[in-house]
C-alpha cells in the first residue's frame, strides 16, 4: 500500500467530550490526555490491518468527533 | 402515587412517575415516537418529552435555549434552584467547574481501582453463594458503586446506608415533595462540612482533599460550590451504576441464550456492556427552556421543562436497527447513556469499569441463575431506572 492511499484518523477536539469509546476500541490509534479527551496517536496514519478498527471507533463515537480520510 | 390522576393520553398528559411508565416504559415511548415525537404534559407545571434520538441530541447540544439550572422535573420548582456544579451549570461557568474534576476520573485513574473492585465483588458473592439465593439488587449491585465512591471520597464505607437514604429523598420522594429533596441537601451539607473540617489538619489522597487543594486564580473553590459538587459526586454515581448493574443482571437472568453466550465467550464483554448501557440506560435528565425555540417543528415555551430521556433516545429504531433487541455483539453503538455534549458523564469510565467488573465476577462464580419470581422484581421510581429488589436463584457453590 503506497503512502498515497493511507487511511488517516483525526479527532476533532472541539467535538470530543471524552467518552473514551475510540481508545477502548482501538488503543493502537488513539491517546487520551489527563482530562480524558482523545487525540490520534502519532501522525494519525492507520496501518491497513487497523482500518476496520478505525471505522468502528468512528462509528461508536457518540459525538461524531472521529474523522477518517484517505490521503490522495 | 395513587392520589395522582391516571394518564389517559401519553402524548398530551404524560407522567413519568406513573407506575406503568416506571415498570415498562418502552411500549409507551415506541408509541409516542411514531405518533407524537415530542409529547407534552401540563403536569409538573408544564413539560415536554422528546422520544427521538435526534431531538434529544439537538437539545443536549443547544445550551442557548435549554438550561441545566434545573435537571430534575418535579411537581414544584425551587426558586432559586440549588446549584450542584457542573451538572447544573451552563456555559461559560460550566467548563471551569468541570475541568478540574476530570483527571481523577480519567481512564488511567479508574483502571487503578479495578483490582479493589474485583475483590469487593468477590467478597459480596462469598457472603451469599453457599445459600443458592440472593437479592441481586440489594445484596450485590447496590454495594459496588456505594463502596467504590466512599473509597474515592475518603469517607467511611459503612455510611452507604446514609447515602442511599439521601438519594431516595433527593431523586425519588423529592419529585413530589420538595421538602424531602431539601432535607437531603441539608443533611449532606452537614455531612460534608464535617468531612472538610476533618481534613483541615490532615490532607489525604482522597477526592475531598484533592478538591480542597484546587486553586483557581490562586483561590480555593468557594464553600457553597464545593459542597454542591461533593453532593453531586455522591449522588450521581450510586443509584445510576447500581441500576446499570442490576438491569444487566436482570437481562441475563431472563434471557437464557444471551447469558450462555456471554459465559461461553467472554470476548463479547466489550460490546455487551455497551449494549446493556444502550438498552437499559438508567439516567433521564432534564432541561429548562429559557428562550422560545422550535424542536422538530414543536414550539417550546420558556419556563417549561424538558424531560431529556437518553434511555428513549437509545431505543429509537431510526438510530439503532432492532432497537428493542439486545444484541450482545452490536458493532455500531453510538448510545447516549452517559449523555451527549458538554455534560458527558464525568464518571463514565468509572461506571463502565464497575459494570464490567460486577458482571465478570458474577458470571465467573454464578454462570447459571434465574429470577426467583418475575413478579418479585421491583423497579425504582423517579428518573434513574433500575431494579431495587431482585431475588435470584442459582446453584450453590460447593467449597472443596
Ligand atoms: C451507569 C452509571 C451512570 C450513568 C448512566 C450516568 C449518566 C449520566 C448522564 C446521562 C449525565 C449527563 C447529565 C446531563 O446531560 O445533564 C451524567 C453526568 C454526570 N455524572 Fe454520571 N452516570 C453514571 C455514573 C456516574 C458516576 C459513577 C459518577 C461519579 C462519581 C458520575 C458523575 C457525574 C457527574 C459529576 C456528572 C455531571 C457532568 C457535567 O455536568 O459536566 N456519574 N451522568
Ligand atoms: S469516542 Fe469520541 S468523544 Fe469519546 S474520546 Fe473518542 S473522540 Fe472523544
Amino acid at each position: 500500500m503506497s503512502e498515497r492511499n493511507m487511511m488517516k484518523v483525526r479527532v476533532e477536539a472541539e467535538r470530543c467530550q471524552g467518552h473514551n469509546r475510540c481508545c477502548s476500541i482501538a488503543p493502537e490509534l488513539f491517546e487520551i490526555d489527563d482530562y480524558g479527551y482523545a487525540r490520534a496517536s502519532g501522525d494519525g496514519s492507520v496501518p491497513p490491518a487497523l482500518e476496520e478498527k478505525a471505522r468502528l471507533a468512528m462509528k461508536n463515537c457518540p459525538e461524531h468527533a472521529v474523522r477518517l480520510t484517505r490521503q490522495d | 402515587m395513587s392520589s395522582r390522576p391516571p394518564v389517559n393520553d401519553w402524548a398530551t398528559d404524560f407522567d413519568h412517575t406513573d407506575p406503568r411508565w416506571m415498570n415498562d416504559p418502552f411500549p409507551i415511548w415506541d408509541g409516542l415516537r411514531t405518533r407524537c415525537p415530542i409529547a407534552h404534559t401540563e403536569r409538573f407545571q408544564g413539560a415536554y418529552f422528546p422520544s427521538r434520538y435526534q431531538d434529544v441530541r439537538d437539545i443536549s447540544y443547544d445550551t442557548e435555549h435549554f438550561s441545566s439550572r434545573r435537571v430534575i422535573v418535579r411537581d414544584e420548582k425551587l426558586d432559586p434552584p440549588i446549584p450542584s456544579p457542573p451538572i447544573t451549570s451552563d456555559p461559560p461557568e460550566h467548563r471551569p467547574a468541570r475541568m478540574p474534576l476530570l483527571p481523577p476520573f480519567n481512564p488511567k485513574a479508574v483502571e487503578r481501582l479495578k483490582p479493589g473492585t474485583q475483590a469487593l465483588c468477590a467478597r459480596l458473592i462469598d457472603a451469599f453463594i453457599a445459600s443458592g439465593r440472593c437479592d441481586a439488587a440489594t445484596d450485590y449491585a447496590q454495594h459496588i458503586p456505594t463502596r467504590v465512591i466512599a473509597h474515592m471520597l475518603g469517607v467511611p464505607e459503612a455510611d452507604g446506608e446514609l447515602f442511599r437514604h439521601w438519594i431516595k429523598l433527593a431523586l425519588e420522594e423529592g419529585i413530589h415533595d420538595m421538602s424531602k429533596a431539601l432535607q437531603a441537601v441539608g443533611e449532606m451539607t452537614v455531612y460534608f462540612r464535617d468531612q472538610i473540617a476533618k481534613r483541615a489538619s490532615q490532607h489525604g489522597d482522597d477526592l475531598i482533599s484533592y478538591m480542597l487543594a484546587l486553586r483557581h486564580d490562586g483561590k480555593p473553590i468557594p464553600e457553597d460550590k464545593l459542597l454542591g459538587t461533593l453532593r453531586l459526586i455522591l449522588i450521581a454515581g450510586i443509584d445510576t451504576t447500581w441500576s446499570a448493574i442490576g438491569a444487566s443482571l436482570w437481562h441475563l437472568a431472563t434471557h437464557d441464550e444471551d447469558r450462555r453466550r456471554l459465559v461461553a465467550d467472554p470476548s463479547l464483554m466489550d460490546t455487551a456492556v455497551e449494549e446493556f448501557l444502550r438498552a437499559y440506560a438508567p439516567v433521564t435528565m432534564a432541561r429548562e427552556v429559557v428562550k422560545e425555540v422550535e424542536i422538530n417543528g414543536c414550539p417550546m415555551k420558556p419556563g417549561h421543562m424538558v424531560l431529556l430521556s437518553f434511555p428513549a433516545a437509545n431505543r429509537d429504531p431510526e438510530m439503532f436497527p432492532d432497537a428493542d433487541k439486545v444484541i450482545l455483539d452490536r458493532q455500531e453503538n453510538r448510545h447516549a447513556a452517559f449523555g451527549l455534549g458538554i455534560h458527558r458523564c464525568i464518571g463514565s469510565n468509572l461506571a463502565r469499569m464497575e459494570l464490567r467488573t460486577a458482571l465478570e465476577e458474577w458470571l465467573k462464580r454464578i454462570p447459571e441463575f434465574r429470577l426467583e419470581d418475575p413478579a418479585g422484581v421491583r423497579w425504582s421510581e423517579g428518573t434513574v431506572r433500575g431494579p431495587r429488589q431482585m431475588p435470584m436463584l442459582f446453584a450453590p457453590e460447593v467449597r472443596t
